[in-house]
């Protein structure tokens, strides 16, 4: 069970730099919203395997919180952009 | 049996969320992109998290993170298309790519 939990890590540490990539290079601020919000969902993968793992419940108000800190990032940077321009 | 179970879920969990990031990376367009990126990660997302609630001990915790799932799946298409809008009207959108651009006559184009 622990391999699985490696190869989930990995795979999940490689997402996330891929979507680093996007986010470095990304030309215009939604391009950039969209991998943040991509970057977060995967943190909050990470944080239900590590749940999963320890098969406790003490991750779960970081689960919740990360999940909607991440939406309510996007939707005011999304607002923000509207109004100002890329 | 509880364990195949909730790995399964959880590798396929990662491969989608290894899609939308390989989606986001290679695609063109905004737009493209968007598509690679709220899709597959929220229901890798889903599949990681039932994955997790399977495992638990309590019920108490499974609930939660059946919750977590659930909120992502109705946030996402919600930021989805907030990014989407705030792209098409600050103009962040209008590579070359786009062929057919229907929302031209219904709202403001970009300036």
């Amino acid at each position: 069970m622990t391999a699985v939990f490696a190869v989930c890590f990995a795979g999940l540490a490689v997402a996330a730099l891929l979507v680093l990539v996007r986010l470095l290079l990304g030309p215009s601020v939604p391009d950039r919203i969209v991998s943040l919000d991509t970057l977060l969902q995967v943190v909050v993968a990470g944080v239900a395997i590590a749940a999963a793992r320890t098969r406790s419940g003490e991750f779960l108000a970081v689960l919740l919180a990360v999940s909607l800190l991440g939406f309510l990032g996007t939707v005011v940077v999304a607002r923000f952009v509207e109004r100002r321009g890329a | 049996m509880r364990d195949v179970l909730s790995a399964v879920l959880m590798l396929t969990g990662v491969a989608l969320a290894l899609v939308a990031a390989l989606g986001l990376v290679r695609f063109p367009d905004v737009f493209s992109r968007m598509h690679a990126a709220t899709k597959p990660s929220t229901l890798g997302l889903l599949l990681i998290t039932v994955g997790a609630a399977v495992r638990m001990r309590e019920g108490g915790d499974a609930v939660a993170l059946l919750l977590v799932a659930a909120f992502q799946f109705v946030t996402g298409p919600v930021a989805a298309h907030m990014i989407g809008r705030a792209a098409y009207r600050s103009g962040a959108g209008a590579q070359a790519g786009l062929v057919v651009d229907e929302l031209a006559d219904v709202s403001a184009p970009p300036a």
